[in-house]
């Protein structure tokens, strides 16, 4: 029985330690810049970069993140 | 009055003063007043007793009496499991967290403040029995204040210089020096660490300096007691106000950025300077052979 439960486990396909910690967990990014991005995790498009600035200030604080500036003009939201 | 009535009584004070002696309230505001005072200094009265009893149970040779000592220090480590379990549940609403090895220190040391109450009381009994009061009082005085110096450890300025600096901001990156610490997306929050930002070095003396300061325990310890003494612009849901210590790894500096409510860079420095060094985060390379000769 518990064999059986390891096995389960060993073929989940998410990493032991799976945590939206130190994640990704949204990328903003402006409309212009679209083909910069792409991925697993959410993308919010704006026009631009007043709206880029509201956006992931308010992405943050509901997501309880913090925004990183990738420099490209890329921002994307992590949880630490 | 019963039999080493006076004794037992002159041990038992002696030992609940020497316990209420190391009870002090700082801001660290630990143990927390007025209630875990009234259970530290109960506690420390069961001590005192225990302590008390060792002499009269030797001299009426009631020897398998004295294994009730072995019961007291069952409660004390009880006491230990108790100051940790506490802690680690207050852990969870606390701004910034103390960290393990401080939760580990503190309740180490409210086991170890036991035993010393339980010590001065059998040195003040055996000190009664053999010379008097007067000397009894005397000893039992100096015996509690020079476990308290044994016991006092080194705070952060026995092992290292502080030095306020300005942070060093390129782009989004904030730093001190070549040591990039975090990036910041919002242009809000680089303008308050701009404006508001301190950076701290701790610079260590040596090479047991450096590994005690590269702990993960003794850096957090450093930041909670520091955001205390000094404040922090910090809130549940605004992570990039979070102070952050890094180290330099070429020279094992310790980095800290933080926004303090008080941004007093004299006292700041005087601030982290007296933190303590905690027991368990303690490594002393230059104690062994091949840590001293590598050193240089």
């Amino acid at each position: 029985m518990l064999e059986e439960e390891q096995q389960i486990e060993g073929d989940s396909f998410l990493p032991d330690e799976y945590s939206l910690n130190n994640s990704i967990i949204a990328i903003i990014v402006e409309e212009k810049n679209k083909d910069k991005v792409g991925g697993g995790a959410p993308i919010f498009f704006v026009k631009d970069e007043k709206e880029l600035e509201k956006i992931s200030m308010l992405l943050a604080r509901i997501t309880l993140g913090m925004v990183h500036d990738l420099g490209n003009r890329v921002k994307i939201i992590v949880k630490h | 009055m019963f039999a080493y009535g006076d004794m037992f009584i002159l041990s038992l004070l002696l030992g609940t003063l020497a316990r209420a002696f190391m009870l002090r309230v700082d801001y660290r505001q630990f143990p927390s007043f007025p209630h875990s005072y009234v259970i530290h200094l109960m506690i420390g009265i069961i001590a005192s007793t225990l302590g008390a009893l060792f002499l009269p149970a030797l001299i009426e040779k009631e020897y398998i009496a004295v294994t009730f000592l072995t019961v007291g220090a069952q409660q004390f480590r009880e006491v230990r499991n108790l100051e940790r379990e506490s802690m680690e549940k207050i852990e969870e609403s606390e701004i910034i967290p103390k960290g393990s090895a401080y939760i580990e220190g503190i309740a180490k040391l409210f086991e170890a403040r036991n035993y010393m109450a339980l010590v001065t009381a059998v040195v003040t009994s055996i000190l009664y029995y053999y010379l008097g009061w007067v000397v009894a009082v005397l000893g039992g005085g100096i015996t509690a204040y020079l476990l308290h110096l044994f016991v006092t450890g080194p705070h952060v300025s026995d092992m290292a210089r502080i030095q306020i600096v300005p942070l060093n901001i390129q782009g989004n990156n904030i730093g001190i020096d070549d040591v990039i610490m975090m990036n910041i997306g919002e242009e809000e929050a680089l303008e308050k660490w701009r404006k508001e930002g301190v950076g701290i070095k701790v610079i260590p003396r040596d090479e047991n300096a450096r590994a005690s300061l590269a702990n993960l325990g003794q850096r957090q310890a450093i930041l909670h007691d520091l955001s205390i003494l000094m404040g922090v612009k910090l809130d549940k849901g605004i992570q990039q106000f979070t102070p952050l210590a890094r180290l330099q790894i070429d020279e094992g500096t310790l980095n800290i950025i933080i926004i303090p409510q008080e941004p007093d860079s004299k006292y700041i420095e005087k601030a982290v300077e007296k933190i303590p060094i905690i027991e368990s985060t303690q490594r002393k390379p230059l104690k062994s052979f091949a840590g001293r000769r590598a050193a240089d």
